[in-house]
């Protein structure tokens, strides 16, 4: 017995909004690069759930791709952020205020 | 096997730029810092080449060309953006040599990214496949926040770069589960594809919409389009002043021409839905952008609220399917927007900051760079004969032929509030009295040049539009204009 298509999507689409909710109200830094996370990977549970259904290897290369460039972003925001914490010793993202209209 | 001998010759301006970061990369650590300059010539050397190529390109074979399996395209829309591309990077990279050795942040790193975000640019404007648009996108983004945070030493540099990088994680991880709805809608993430799923599927297919928001969104926040806009004016102003202005002319245009190649070339079926959007977008994009210029103290961040106004006007040809107006409109936007920062750059190298108010009587100190800055200030808010006129006139010319007037109306009001704020500055140059202290803004013979060049390049394109109009207007490019009109 197979899993249908709609399970899949369910499960990504809770993934996703999880994903977007923890951006929009968590204030911890390192925090919010998870969530982010999290909304990365619910596409890749997309993108391979689509992929078996229409038996298309394209989608499973593109999370190849998804994922490369999710570790990329990572140690890029990494970077940012441990130099941000030497500069201001917190990585709480409500404390950074030099920049306000 | 093939070989892709001829996809990868399609792709060689690519391959030069992508290879001549990396061999910044490898030979900034034994460059002594003395001879960094060498860098910087070796990126705009690089940069010439290409244009070459893509000039060549354009004389010999004239056509589309797909490469990788359609995975790329190379049509006269991709080599009009590329050329667009070059140049302005070239010009930015002179102007960072000074103003990096005046902030002591001369490293070679940064042309490195400079080039690497290039190359990703160069692959948003000519991917035909959402995965390259994709992949070009987070290239240049993730180069962008880097150069971003490039002043270490400043916490507000550090600051910018990592509201830029959550924001940007944030929109990218929109976009891309917008694009993995897309797949599993048409079974394919090819430009082509797309467009003959929708036209099987119909367009009021629920998943189909859902996608399409959710691309907007993704993109929106890369245009910087009211409400995905709250990020610009922080990065505008915290980043390095020669990163904003790469980010404000560079990457806004390589985002514009990924964003209508998108829209137009694979939703385009579903163009009554998305014109509605932006429509309404484009509305509080221009209302707001321009209404909080207005209390800016600081150039930068008055000049981030422009370029949210500017997005708006862009917006106004997208909804109105004018693909020239867009066209003619950006490349007037940037090189207006470049002169701006050009004065801004050259000004901080003296010690100058950022403020208004320390423009105060810079036409006593030193009447060039005024008078530069008067010009793109005149052409940003759309003095007649120049390019900024010329390109509101043309996007407002579209908007009516389509009937939409309260959008003209709009668009007109939020032009007078232009003013205000533009004027603003200069009548600090003007009018005001320069600090009884202040000495004349060293000016480098090369940023006059390069400031005459576009000072002249806004008056020629404000009485005579057509090579840009044209440029666009050959069989090639009219594939993807056309279903624009």
């Amino acid at each position: 017995m197979t899993i249908p298509l709609s399970y899949y999507l369910v499960l990504s689409g809770i993934v996703f909004l999880t994903g977007v909710v923890g951006v929009l109200l968590r204030r911890n830094i390192i925090i919010i690069l998870l969530s982010v996370e999290l909304m990365l990977n619910a596409t890749n549970i997309n993108f391979v759930a689509f992929s078996q259904y229409f038996h298309d290897v394209a989608g499973q290369v593109f999370v190849f791709f998804a994922l490369t460039v999710a570790a990329a972003e990572v140690a890029v925001g990494l970077a940012i952020i441990i130099a941000l914490y030497r500069a201001k010793s917190t990585i709480n993202i409500d404390e950074f205020q030099m920049l306000k209209w | 096997m093939s070989l892709y001998g001829t996809d990868l010759l399609a792709l060689l301006p690519e391959l030069i730029i992508v290879v001549t970061a990396c061999l910044v990369l490898a030979l900034d650590p034994i460059t002594p810092a003395s001879r960094r300059d060498l860098l910087a010539w070796l990126s705009v050397g690089a940069l010439a080449l290409c244009l070459g190529l893509t000039g060549w390109q354009i004389s010999v074979l004239n056509v589309r060309v797909s490469a990788f399996s359609d995975l790329v395209v190379i049509d006269a829309y991709a080599r009009f953006w590329k050329i667009l591309l070059y140049g302005v990077t070239g010009v930015i990279i002179l102007l960072s040599l000074p103003y990096l050795k005046a902030e002591r942040i001369h490293l070679g790193e940064y042309y490195g990214f400079i080039l690497l975000a290039l190359s990703g640019m160069m692959v948003m404007v000519s991917g035909a496949d959402l995965l390259t648009i994709y992949l070009g996108t987070e290239l240049m983004s993730i180069s962008l926040y880097v150069l971003t945070g490039f002043n270490r030493s400043k916490p507000r540099s550090l600051e910018a770069s990592a509201k830029y990088f959550v924001l940007g994680a944030f929109s990218s991880g929109i976009l891309l589960y917008g694009i993995s709805l897309l797949y599993g809608m048409a079974g394919s993430t090819k430009l082509a594809s797309i467009a003959v799923a929708i036209g099987t599927r119909g367009a009021d297919d629920p998943l189909l919409l859902i996608a399409t928001i959710l691309v907007a969104v993704g993109f929106g926040f890369k245009l910087a389009a009211v409400p995905f806009h709250m990020w610009t004016p922080d990065v505008y102003q915290g980043a390095p002043t020669s990163v904003t202005a790469f980010m404000a002319v560079a990457a806004k245009a390589a985002s514009f021409a990924a964003f209508i190649r998108v829209f137009v070339e694979g939703l385009g079926g579903l163009k009554a839905d998305w014109s509605l959007l932006f429509l309404l977008i484009s509305v509080v994009t221009l209302v707001l952008g321009n209404i909080v210029a207005i209390v800016q103290t600081n150039i930068k961040r008055m000049l981030a609220y422009s370029s949210i106004a500017h997005a708006g006007y862009l917006l106004i040809g997208v909804v109105t399917f004018s693909g020239a107006a867009v066209a003619y409109y950006l490349v007037a936007y940037l090189l207006m927007t470049l002169l701006c920062f050009a004065v801004l750059v050259v000004v901080g190298n003296s010690g100058g900051s950022d403020q208004i108010e320390d423009f105060a009587g810079l036409a006593k100190r030193s009447p060039f760079l005024a008078f530069a800055m008067l010009i793109g200030m005149i052409s940003l808010a759309g003095v007649p004969f120049t390019a900024g006129f010329l390109g509101k006139f043309f996007i407002f010319d579209a908007a009516i032929r389509q009937h939409q007037t309260m959008l003209v109306v709009i668009g007109v009001i939020t032009v007078g509030c232009g003013f205000y704020y533009y004027l603003k500055v200069v009548r600090a140059m003007y009018w005001l009295t320069p600090p009884a202290d202040s000495q004349p803004v060293p000016l480098s013979a090369l940023s006059r040049l390069t400031m005459t060049l576009l000072i002249a390049a806004i008056f020629v394109l404000g009485v005579y539009p057509q090579p840009i109009l044209n440029a666009l207007d050959q069989p090639a490019a009219r594939a993807t204009i056309s279903m624009f009109r």
